[in-house]
């Protein structure tokens, strides 16, 4: 009976299979994207499909460069956060000089890098999916697949090659203005210049210090972008379908991207 | 129901189709959407392709396109086997083929110039500004010679489905394929493309494969039309052969009468439920 089977709902482990299925399908399809770039980027110009380099600086200029005002502005209130809530915390016992290192290690293991990917995540990976999305939905990938141009060669490889530049580049940035920040509330407290604090956070760090955050920046820029790029692919049902994918794209790279950091921490500092 | 098949070969009949689809099938999910499809189309023809919507147009489009891979069957053009063809054959094949898209698919960030000229870059070692003086003289073709420097956003309906077209062209491809070429456009600007598309033909000796659902259109432009319907082929034949068909299927089409519809509710309750793909 017709009655009967609309009210038949999927059952816990049928549910259950079908978003493991969904979840493997988007890993194989987020992967196969990546090799392909990958393939097309080393040589692509081999096969009659080069990725040019006038996409790439103009994709660097959209993730990167364009980023610069707010990741500037965010990681010098982060950094002046934590340095609140450092001489707060340490003067508890009686130790406000010890700051500098927390903030210091704070920032380039942790923060510099998270925020820098949360920011890029909002603004890039929804772009990502926004564009794609909206040229899947206009036939616009179509059209390009009939012209002859590989699709991911010619919209994913210069975005996964700019994140994977820009991101690296993005974090230093932030964690060099997040220690700015952070300077800027502790010096006086500590009775030293923003350049001796600088100096002394800077001689606090050691190279793995600054490697965590730019090892996380590449992880970080890789999810971003496949995320991005494989929800706008997957875009149907016209406007509304570009703006949920839109919305889909930005919380599944932020949720992804704070896992992995996590995965990551652990790992690493065990 | 028996289809009546009406191959319109031309001068030689050993001569190699430039479409030739032998027993395509085709799937969404667990729904076939195309039946033992056998199709074929000759050098220097326009074959319309004609149906209601769900007949299965789009999806043996894209099979022609090479943008689905055919599952079970047969899909060769310009002799190459679209079914094991590798990337790279498929891309050279897709330059010698053009593709105007029903909603003109124009490259919404670039001007109507570099979206014809995109192809040419693309493809092509020419130096710049023979790049921009081809580019041009096809969208003069296309009455479009002024509006090179325009957004798609600023074009009218017609005037994107003629720049689509000027960038269909630019690498005077041997085939060209039209999806929908009436869709959205008043008669007048209708009439216009049919006419250009005759012109095109005349001027540039492309076969053309037109899908459309525009009966006055099809019958106008058609060397050989081809009836579609709930994935099968009814009938491939000329203009008057279509109209004379007895085929109660193709009259319902040809004269707009309303199909009587059994809706199967069980069926469409299980796709809602998501117990069937």
């Amino acid at each position: 009976m017709a009655t009967e089977v609309a009210r038949r709902k999927p059952g816990l482990v049928e549910r259950i299979g079908r978003s493991t299925v969904g979840v493997a399908d988007g890993l194989g399809y987020a992967g196969m994207l990546l090799f392909e770039s990958v393939g097309y980027l080393l040589v692509g110009w081999r096969r009659g499909q080069p990725v040019r380099p006038r996409a790439i600086a103009e994709q660097m200029r959209q993730v990167g460069i364009e980023a610069i005002p707010i990741v500037l502005m965010l990681s010098m209130t982060v950094g002046l956060m934590l340095g609140i809530q450092f001489i707060s915390a340490l003067s508890e016992f009686g130790a406000e000089s010890e700051v500098v290192i927390a903030v210091a290690k704070s920032v380039t293991r942790e923060f510099g890098v998270l925020i820098t990917g949360i920011l890029v995540a909002g603004r890039s990976g929804s772009a990502f999916a926004a564009r794609i999305g909206s040229m899947t939905v206009s036939q616009e990938v179509d059209a390009l697949a009939v012209i002859g141009i590989e699709p991911v060669r010619y919209l994913v490889a210069p975005a996964l090659l700019a994140m994977l530049v820009m991101m690296p580049m993005l974090t230093i940035f932030a964690d060099a203005v997040g220690l700015l920040g952070a300077a800027l509330y502790c010096s006086p407290i500590l009775d030293v210049s923003i350049s001796s604090f600088m100096m002394m956070a800077i001689k606090t760090l050691t190279f793995w210090d600054i490697g965590q955050g730019l090892a996380k920046s590449v992880m970080f820029a890789l999810l971003i972008t496949l995320v991005g790029v494989a929800t706008g692919f997957g875009v149907s049902g016209g406007a509304e379908g570009v703006g949920r994918a839109t919305t889909r794209a930005v919380v599944l790279s932020i949720s992804s991207i704070v896992v992995a950091d996590m995965i990551f921490s652990f790992f690493v500092n065990r | 129901m028996n289809a009546v098949r009406v191959e319109a070969v031309k001068d030689d009949d050993a001569a190699l189709p430039i479409i030739s689809v032998t027993g395509l099938c085709a799937w969404f999910g667990r729904r076939q959407v195309l039946h033992d499809v056998d199709f074929r189309v000759d050098a220097g023809e326009i074959r319309v392709i004609i149906g209601g919507s769900g007949s299965g147009k789009s999806t043996l489009l894209r099979h022609l396109l090479g943008l689905l891979r055919p599952r079970k069957g047969d899909v060769s053009i310009l002799g190459v086997d679209v079914a094991h063809a590798d990337s790279h054959t498929l891309i050279d094949l897709r330059r010698q083929m053009g593709v105007s898209f029903q909603g003109g698919a124009l490259f919404t960030s670039m001007s109507v110039g570099d979206n014809v000229a995109l192809p040419l870059r693309e493809h092509t070692d020419l130096d710049e500004s023979t790049i921009r003086i081809m580019s041009r003289l096809k969208l003069e073709v296309v009455n479009l010679g002024g509006f090179a420097e325009l957004m798609p956003s600023e074009l009218s309906g017609g005037m994107v489905k003629r720049a689509a077209l000027a960038r269909a062209i630019v690498m005077d491809p041997k085939l060209l394929f039209f999806d929908e070429p009436s869709a959205g456009l008043d008669p007048v600007v209708s009439a216009e493309l049919d006419e250009l598309i005759l012109k095109l033909r005349e001027a540039m000796r492309m076969t053309i494969v037109v899908v459309t659902h525009e009966l006055e259109s099809a019958f106008k432009i058609a060397d050989s039309i081809t009836v579609l319907d709930e994935g099968r082929i009814l009938l491939t034949g000329t203009a008057d052969e279509v109209r004379a068909s007895d085929n109660e299927r193709i009259q319902d089409l040809l004269n707009r009468r309303p199909r009587e519809v059994e809706v199967d509710a069980d069926a469409y309750l299980k796709r809602l439920t998501g117990e069937v793909d």
